[in-house]
């Protein structure tokens, strides 16, 4: 029973960033309707961030994820601006093999600026873990867990009370109908995919000093965030979030109790089941007519 | 015109082995024909159905364990405590294996995916190719995990009355290749051009209209997914025996983004494209090598994808063909005609 416990403790904490990742490949898919490639990268580049500030700058570690999330935003713009902005109106398709070409560029990039020995990141908290009765918990754990509650919470609340959030909102609707309106549909989508890198870079940047920082770490992160957009439906930001945590429940399940080699393999599984038996996903409302 | 281009390019590439002494670009000719192959039957769909599957190493990677494991032999533990012990076969038995297992493989895979479209079906084929991949590094006791299966043999010919032949040097591999992509090529080329390839290409203009002028899509798609899996599987069998050596890497999704790239660079949907494509681009690497760092190679690789995208978004060859004034004749014709075609066949 403690084991359990012990492992709804850990999918608490990975499920946190599981949604953060989940959120921003979904509001990019939802919106711009295109199948992000780069959102790994951008995982990657939060982490590294991170790593500069505290590890090259010496600087404060909780202005490092500050610095990690504005970073992944301007990334995001000009990824949008340069490689999203020209191919307006192409097909699904080709917007998705010029992010694989961003990706590929980006990821060697990394490898070639900071080569491939992981790196990792001093953080201040303390070594003891908090013990819990039957359960422990790092107190960075904690820290990774709160701060990606606030920034769901705050993503939350930029999407459904504010101007911005709903002109992103009337535009995942109606990207027609929304212009017509007065939204000016291009600042939507370079703002949402500037939003959505930069929840990326702020999932990696939390979760880099809990494992170690290396070029292909956001492969693995991708994919799940793709399982996770699958599981909740796509442009649901709520379902984002619940199937962040059923992710890394099944990750915790599926490591602790069938074998360790095969955690990474839940993801994929996930995406095969539910693209089979519910193709719009668990939490799919009733399909808008647009 | 296009009968004399095609017979004086075989004829280029099948003079190779006999001017070219560097074994090192042998070599990497020899890999590079093994992904153009791969890339061939990637085509088939991507080109002529219009699925973007970005699982294609999968059946690559599932041809080269069967042949490999075929002619290794095994002896694996199953639940309940049987024992299956195989016996090491001649590889040629592995290479016919490995165009059944991939191609059975492609049956179950697009039964399953092609019950979905677009970016679904894009991510539901990288999942099924992670997922095998993953196998591949955890069933240790059949694949040896990341230490990889070793000692390959070579590919063997039977003979009658000779023995049988085994290929071990580049100029036997290369021509080996070389019959296996002409193969493939023909047996594409054949199909495309047949009923079967204008009712794939009616329903990759417009699915909608191709179910109801009678296109059973499901069968037709799986029928393209089984015959491309399998052409893969051939060409993983090839590259097992030829590199002899097989690990859990083989199904990097980078491997299949290689192909993709071949695929799109030559123009999709082309017969020669990915043949051109898998030249330019299973060459480009030895080209760059002593101009460039391996890590600035790749970002050069997924720059130069990016600006064929932006730059020729069809393709070297369809480009150039319009380039030069070739006039669109029935078989580049519209969706509508190729429909109207099919209709009129179809058997009421």
């Amino acid at each position: 029973m403690s084991e359990f416990l012990q492992h709804l403790i850990n999918m608490l904490v990975l499920g946190g960033t599981y949604a953060l990742l989940g959120i921003g490949l979904t509001l990019i898919f939802g919106i711009m309707n295109v199948v992000n490639f780069t959102h790994g990268v951008l995982y990657t580049f939060g982490a590294y961030i991170m790593f500069i500030v505290v590890q090259q700058l010496g600087l404060n570690f909780f202005l490092a994820l500050p610095v990690a999330v504005l970073a992944g935003w301007l990334l995001g713009a000009v990824i949008e601006l340069t490689l999203l902005r020209p191919l307006r109106g192409s097909d699904i398709d080709t917007t998705m093999l010029v992010m694989i070409g961003a990706w590929i560029a980006m990821q060697s990039g990394t490898l070639w600026i900071w080569g491939g020995v992981a790196k990792s990141v001093a953080t201040p908290f303390p070594e003891a873990p908090l013990v819990l009765g039957p359960v422990s918990v790092s107190w960075l754990r904690l820290f990774v867990l709160a701060a990606a509650a606030l920034l769901i919470l705050v993503t939350y609340l930029l999407i459904n009370k504010t101007s911005l959030g709903r002109a992103m909102r009337a535009t995942f609707q109606d990207h027609d109908t929304a212009s017509l309106m007065g939204v000016n549909v291009d600042m939507i989508y370079t703002s949402t995919f500037a939003i959505g890198s930069s929840l990326a870079a702020a999932a990696g940047a939390l979760l880099g000093p809990v494992y170690v920082i290396f070029p292909q770490m956001g492969d693995l992160a991708a994919v799940k965030a793709f399982a996770i957009v699958i599981l909740g439906g796509l442009g649901n930001i709520t379902g984002a979030v619940i199937g962040g945590f059923i992710l890394a429940l099944a990750e915790e399940l599926g490591a602790g109790y069938v074998s360790s080699g095969y955690r990474d393999a839940m993801g994929f599984l996930i995406i095969i089941a539910v693209l089979i038996f519910r193709p719009t996903g668990l939490f799919a409302r009733a399909e808008r007519v647009g | 015109m296009k009968a004399i281009i095609t017979i004086l390019a075989v004829a280029a590439l099948a003079s190779v082995p006999l001017w070219l002494r560097d074994p090192y670009l042998l070599n990497a000719l020899i890999t590079t024909g093994i992904f153009v192959i791969g890339a061939m039957s990637l085509n088939l769909l991507l080109g002529f159905t219009g699925q973007l599957s970005l699982g294609h190493i999968a059946f690559f990677g599932i041809g080269a364990y069967v042949s490999a494991l075929t002619s290794l032999g095994f002896d694996i533990g199953l639940p309940g405590g049987v024992r299956l012990v195989h016996e090491p076969w001649p590889p040629i038995a592995g290479f016919v294996l490995a165009i059944i297992v991939a191609g059975l493989c492609g049956y179950f895979v697009g039964l399953l995916s092609f019950r979905v479209r677009g970016a679904y079906f894009v991510i539901v084929t990288i999942s099924f190719a992670e997922v095998v991949r993953l196998v591949a590094l955890n069933w240790v006791e059949l694949t040896q995990g990341p230490l990889a299966l070793t000692n390959i043999p070579s590919i063997a010919l039977p003979l009658p009355g000779f023995g049988e032949l085994t290929l071990r040097t580049k100029m036997q591999n290369y021509y080996l290749v070389l019959v296996v992509a002409l193969i493939a090529y023909l047996l594409i080329a054949r199909l495309v051009h047949s009923h079967f390839g204008r009712a794939m290409r009616g329903l990759m203009e417009n699915e909608t209209l191709a179910v109801s002028v009678g296109i059973d899509v499901t069968r037709t798609l799986t029928i393209a997914a089984v015959i491309s899996a399998a052409i893969a599987g051939a060409a993983g069998s090839l590259y097992a025996h030829y590199i002899r050596i097989i690990d859990p890497e083989v199904f990097a999704f980078i491997n299949t983004v290689t192909m993709v790239i071949m695929v799109i660079s030559g123009g999709k949907g082309s017969l020669a494209g990915p043949v051109v494509g898998g030249l330019i681009f299973g060459l480009l690497p030895v080209a760059l090598r002593p101009v460039m760092a391996p890590e600035a190679q790749w970002i050069a690789y997924g720059g130069v994808l990016i600006a064929i995208l932006f730059v020729l978004p069809r393709g070297i060859v369809p480009s150039l063909a319009q380039r030069f004034g070739r006039r669109r004749n029935g078989r580049t014709a519209l969706a509508p005609v190729a429909l109207a075609e099919t209709a009129a066949k179809e058997p009421a």
